[in-house]
């Protein structure tokens, strides 16, 4: 089962580099011009051509662009000819911890209230947390980045609110304003996920079971219920981690921080060819990543698939 | 006298539904003294399941009101504050429930499901709790109970997993037991292991016992005092002989009469109906002669020979095909017009598989169906489609057999119009005549599934198999899921079609009451085999093979007088066909005992 997963994450990623490869090529506008300038002359635009590698056929150059990824040699950038590995290392890290700071916060913030949701069903803070996620879920997370970032770091001044930091206590610090945009969102979306998975299971008989065993009602949300409640609360993350990552495109850009996200806008805009090939392979990568790790989460959570997995 | 366990006064219970408060349970009061069991019977609706849960305090809070009194010895329970009720279950009093395929939580280990209780109730440490634990898995004669307590309960079966239910009650040693509907969803043979255990239990633990059901047979069985309920209220009480012999009200009577007596045709070859019954006395009206409806000499309509399903059990890390399923293997057999062959047997014979298979929603790996002599497997998409109408199919869930967004009349509509056998305008009128024909009126045809009972929706299903005439029906477990006397009337709505239109069934079920009944022979399924196939009166009369020597004992038997009969506990599980790849059934022989009845030896 794992092995299938890894055969069609294999493939996922070979479609991806594949479709990339061609939709590049397919983009109108010259990349030696885009990088030399309308000045440059014809001699210095072969030379650049030959350089990259832009004037052998099509096929060679998908054959070594393959090759290239396969070694991890994406080779250098158009524009400024730095080493792109070294580039993307050296931003995925701020894209990494932007992600799983907001997926903490969605979830620390999102699945209590869910709960608290579900269990006063009906009740005045039910409706407040309702309104609350549906709030969550219209405000664009640009929209809420920007007004994060202007009360929380222009008006209060707690934070700083651009650049990714540099030494930890600063890079954490530089965190907490756009993981906060994120998790927000992610919050919002998480309660109300949680809120009708938790209602769904509560109707259950295994849940009548456990009260007639006189089981406190907060052990039978807590043990009983909520575990089961997890099984769509996952489903729906995997798939909310996946927007979000291009949500952290916006708000890596918003709150000028390094990145995955700002690597490939600025390679697009500058029609930087590798750059981008190798931004969006990294992308592609993570959702491969994310959705393994799914499934490996369902398995720890639902004894039902373990058998299975095996 | 000894104080009762268990006093119920004038309890009441009310749910509130769009805003109005609506008594659900009406004034019911009865006693139960320790050791002793106590049946509540009645059909759906009538109030028993919320009585139990009212008992326990577990309707749900805020939209439902218990008034009246329930004492645990002596003490009421209805005043209690939550917290004290809490302590009260699943310690003092304890329930186990009809569904055990739901009833466990499936991301918990049984074991800790059953310590649970332990640790909560007695607060004995987590290694105490789970030697008791291991104890009490024994005591429910769960095999290797020590192995099984880390598992989790899909890798259980139904049975099993009653079993461990039954445990977790009694962890605790409550003094009543209440038990709702606890073998309705198992097979006859498991039934009757549960109830043999549950009388066990209780002779060793000496507790009482609240059982719910509405199955007569199971009365008989285990009760010693019975209640009988009718829309929330009690007609009758007293002791289970009293009123099985001398029933005073007539409901009662009506409920009597409906139940399906394994042996009340011994010595009659005809399928004969249910008799009618008179609503006001509750007394059966003159039994109908059976009609010999068999067309005898001619043709089979259907033939079905050397039909082969195996599914693949596929496993591994390559997904490679670790095992097959033989669910149906080398199956033969033959229906004459008029006539009803029943297909018996337990989850996993392969006889739901047979069944579809021979209306080819499921495809046989060898064999043929000829339907009047046109081979069902053999035909192409097209073809097909015209043969169907000569097959119908009746499923067992009329819920979910029906589309809830269409009307009953586009439901039954529908076959003639897509067969091109009506437009859509000639269709209605056909759908009138047919509503008519299963005993509804025309006008219903632009109700709602919703707007129907279970009864009535497997009328409409019956009505829509109805729809392009066929000569053959397969009827999957198509009363099943019925009310006694709904299931009586639906049976004899059947044999009443049978009669005006010729029609051939495949009646498969698992309840060999009902089919002693309705059905000319018998063919009995066992690993996906017919292990003995005859007329129905020598199969139940003079029974061969062990299989179904086994699946007739097991049946309840309606009469309280063989209530103390204890058989053997038997752990015997249900057990499925799975075989290695490359396995070759062994050529099968067959012994005649008379014309027409053999066995498998």
């Amino acid at each position: 089962m794992l092995l299938n997963r890894l055969v069609d994450s294999v493939i996922t990623v070979i479609l991806v580099v594949t479709l990339v490869f061609v939709a590049m090529r397919i983009l109108p506008g010259d990349p030696a011009v885009a990088a030399l300038g309308d000045s440059a002359t014809a001699e210095q635009l072969a030379s650049f051509r030959e350089r990259m590698g832009l004037n052998v056929p099509l096929w060679h150059q998908y054959l070594d662009f393959l090759v290239n990824i396969v070694t991890l040699n994406f080779g250098t950038s158009m524009i400024t000819g730095e080493n792109i590995s070294a580039m993307l290392l050296a931003n995925l890290p701020y894209t990494v911890e932007l992600t799983v700071a907001a997926m903490i916060i969605g979830m620390i913030i999102g699945v209590p209230i869910g709960v608290l949701s579900a269990v006063k069903r009906g009740s005045f803070p039910d409706y407040i947390a309702r309104i609350i996620a549906l709030a969550g879920f219209c405000i664009p997370d640009f929209f809420l980045g920007a007004l994060i970032l202007i009360v929380f770091g222009l008006k209060l001044d707690l934070f700083p609110v651009t650049g990714g930091g540099t030494d930890f206590p600063s890079r954490m610090q530089h965190l907490v304003l756009p993981a906060m945009t994120l998790g927000l969102v992610m919050a919002a979306f998480t309660s109300r996920l949680t809120r009708s998975a938790l209602l769904e299971v509560l109707k259950r008989d295994y849940i009548r079971t456990a009260r007639a065993k006189g089981v406190t009602e907060r052990w039978v949300i807590y043990k009983h219920a909520l575990r089961n409640a997890l099984i769509p609360v996952v489903t729906g993350f995997g798939i909310y981690i996946l927007t979000m990552l291009s949500g952290s495109i916006a708000i890596e850009l918003i709150f000028a921080r390094p990145g995955v996200g700002s690597v490939l806008i600025n390679g697009i805009n500058s029609r930087d060819y590798p750059m981008v090939q190798a931004g969006l392979l990294v992308f592609a990568l993570f959702v491969v990543v994310v959705n393994i790790a799914m499934d490996l989460l369902y398995v720890l959570i639902d004894p039902r698939l373990r058998r299975a997995a095996r | 006298m000894t104080q009762p366990v268990l006093e119920v006064n004038n309890l009441t219970t009310s749910f509130l539904i769009n805003g109005r408060w609506k008594t659900v349970v009406h004034d019911v009061s009865f006693a139960i003294a320790p050791r002793e069991t106590l049946a509540i019977v009645g059909e759906s609706g009538s109030g028993k399941s919320v009585t139990a849960l009212s008992i326990m305090g577990l309707n749900a809070a805020g939209r439902s009101r218990v008034g009246g009194s329930v004492k645990l010895q002596g003490k009421e329970l209805l005043d209690l504050p939550q917290e004290a009720m809490r302590r009260i279950r699943g310690n003092e009093i304890a329930m186990i429930f009809q569904e055990p395929m739901t009833c466990l939580n499936p991301v918990l280990t049984i074991g800790s499901q059953i310590a649970e209780s332990l640790i909560l109730h007695r607060g004995i440490s987590r290694r105490e709790a789970e030697m008791e634990t291991v104890r009490l898995l024994e005591k429910v004669r769960i095999p290797s109970a020590k192995a099984r307590f880390d598992e989790y309960p899909h890798g259980f079966s139904g049975g099993m997993r009653q079993r461990v239910m039954i445990a977790m009650a009694l962890a605790c040693r409550p003094k009543l037991l209440i038990a709702d509907e606890p073998t309705t969803a198992l097979d006859v043979t498991i039934q009757a292991q549960i109830l043999d255990l549950i009388k066990t239990l209780q002779n060793e633990e000496g507790m009482a016992v609240l059982f719910i059901t509405h199955d007569m047979g199971v009365v008989a069985e285990i009760a010693d005092r019975t209640v009988v309920m009718y829309r929330g209220d009690t007609v009758e009480t007293g002791p289970t002989a009293q009123i099985f012999a001398a029933p005073k009200n007539a409901y009662t009577r009506t409920l009597l009469a409906a139940v399906p007596r394994l042996g009340s045709l011994a010595g009659i070859s005809m399928p004969i109906r249910f008799p009618d019954i008179d609503r006001e006395t509750g007394l059966p009206e003159k039994a109908t002669q059976g009609v010999d409806t068999v067309s005898r000499g001619g043709k089979p309509v259907l033939e079905v020979k050397g039909l082969t399903t195996r599914f693949d059990i596929q496993g591994g890390m390559f997904r490679g095909i670790k095992g097959r399923i033989h669910a149906v293997q080398d199956l033969s057999f033959a229906i004459m017009p008029g006539e009803t062959l029943a297909l018996v047997g337990e989850s996993g014979c392969g006889k739901s598989t047979t069944g579809r298979c021979i209306m080819r929603l499921t495809t046989a790996l060898s064999g043929s169906v000829e339907l009047d002599g046109v081979d069902l497997l053999s035909l192409d998409s097209r073809k097909l489609r015209e043969q169907r109408k000569g097959i119908q199919m009746i499923f067992q869930d009329p819920y979910a057999s029906l589309n809830p967004r269409m009307t009953v009349g586009e439901a039954i509509a529908e076959p003639m119009v897509v067969n091109g056998l009506q437009t859509p305008a000639q269709a209605n009128a056909k759908v009138a005549d047919l509503l008519q024909r299963v005993g509804l009126q025309a006008e219903m045809a632009k109700r709602y599934p919703h707007e129907f009972s279970g009864g009535q929706r497997q009328r409409v299903c019956i009505a829509r198999a109805l729809a392009v005439a066929p000569r053959v029906i397969v009827a999957d477990e198509s009363v099943s899921a019925l009310d006694v006397s709904v299931k009586a009337q639906v049976v004899n709505l059947m044999m009443e079609l049978q009669e005006k239109l010729k029609l051939a069934y495949l009646f498969i079920s698992h309840d060999m009451a009902v089919v002693e009944r309705i059905s000319h022979r018998v063919a009995v399924m066992y690993l996906g085999e017919i292990v003995e196939i005859g007329p129905r009166e020598e199969i139940f009369g003079n029974p061969q093979h062990p299989y179904t020597k086994k699946l007739l004992a097991a049946v309840p038997v309606a009469d309280p007088a063989q209530r103390h009969r204890v058989r053997a506990i038997s752990n015997d599980e249900i057990i499925s066909p799975i075989r290695p790849v490359g396995y070759t059934p062994p050529a099968r022989q067959y012994q005649q005992v008379s014309p027409g009845h053999s066995f498998m030896i």
